[in-house]
């Protein structure tokens, strides 16, 4: 039982943590936010008796996905823009 | 007119979606009557014939070893194309541009942390047929081991012609010991070693050697996929 809710908090924060990174503004804590989800997932992985997909999980999900979108971060723009957004769409679609 | 043709077909997609799937049988002991289920032959091979301990390991490289050859190909175009787009000759790597530079405790941290990262991500893939773990995530985890170095460090470089070397030689081992199974047994990627006794480091027949070679190609590949986004330069304060 005490299991059964762990996995159901854990999931909670799952879908917590991708809500955050989808509202937030700053695309640097929405990184951040979307490494909880995969460190998250990992531990899920690994309570579900998936080992081999935890440590995929972990070491591609948490680290290196992690960092490539901190450097293209740091090599564009931090705040997303939202001035023009619909005729950024417009454009974008003709 | 168009949006009505869209809501159609899109009907008919998830009609046959949905019947495809409460077709199949879950939870049940077989998918489809009759035949005996393919996890069934598998998990008794594993044990019986090809002495492997990890069942995800036995079937990634040996019964489904064609397609992990196929995934090591997928990530070798990536890596290419990524290569291809932010090519720069040498002369034109430079010092990259740095905020700040670490403080001694960082730079001493790492170079404590590197060889101990490099044998963890080297015992992973080793050990791939014994514990969890394989050739990605221990290459994966050998890419983060350098990713501190190239963070910790600003000049540290890693040298481009000795990653294709070792990536280039990882695969050609690979597709060598896929190819040394037609002359033993007839197939591509067969299994011609002899097994050994299960739990042993040297068991498995060619499991072992095919998840070192992957393990050396995809440290290589994401070491250089991390090299070169780091020094690419930005467009507005790089």
């Amino acid at each position: 039982m005490i299991y059964f809710i762990l996995i159901c908090i854990l999931f909670l924060l799952m879908i917590a943590a991708s809500v955050y990174a989808i509202v937030q503004k700053d695309l640097l804590y929405a990184v951040m936010a979307t490494g909880i989800i995969s460190l998250i997932l990992s531990i899920l992985y690994y309570l579900l008796q998936a080992p081999d997909v935890a440590l995929t999980e972990a070491a591609i999900g948490v680290a290196l996905t992690t960092i490539i979108f901190v450097i293209t971060i740091r090599n564009t723009v931090r705040m997303e823009d939202e001035t023009d957004k619909k005729e950024k769409f417009k454009s974008a679609v003709k | 007119m168009k949006k009505v043709l869209v809501i159609l077909l899109l009907a008919i997609l998830g009609y046959y979606t949905a019947f495809t799937f409460f077709g199949i049988g879950f939870g049940q002991p077989h998918f489809v009557s009759g035949i005996q289920p393919v996890k069934d032959i598998y998990l008794a091979q594993t044990v019986k014939s090809l002495k492997v301990s990890n069942a995800v390991t036995s079937i990634v490289v040996n019964f489904r070893g064609f397609d992990t050859l196929g995934e090591v190909t997928v990530l070798f175009l990536a890596v290419t194309v990524l290569g291809s787009l932010l090519y720069k000759k040498r002369h034109e790597v430079g010092q990259r541009s740095v905020l700040f530079s670490s403080s001694s405790i960082v730079t001493a941290g790492s170079k404590l942390l590197f060889p101990a990262i490099i044998l963890l991500g080297v015992y992973v893939f080793v050990h791939g047929h014994l514990s969890p773990g394989g050739g990605f995530q221990g290459g994966v985890i050998i890419a983060t081991g350098f990713l501190l170095m190239l963070l910790a460090y600003e000049n540290y470089s890693v040298s481009h012609t000795a990653l294709s070397i070792v990536e280039s030689l990882a695969g050609i081992t690979f597709a060598g010991v896929g190819l040394l199974g037609f002359m033993h047994g007839g197939t591509f990627l067969q299994n011609f070693l002899p097994t050994g006794v299960m739990n042993n480091l040297f068991s498995g027949g060619i499991i072992p050697i095919i998840y070192i070679a992957v393990g050396f190609k995809v440290g290589a590949e994401l070491t250089g996929v991390i090299y070169t986004v780091l020094h690419e330069k930005g467009q507005s304060n790089g």
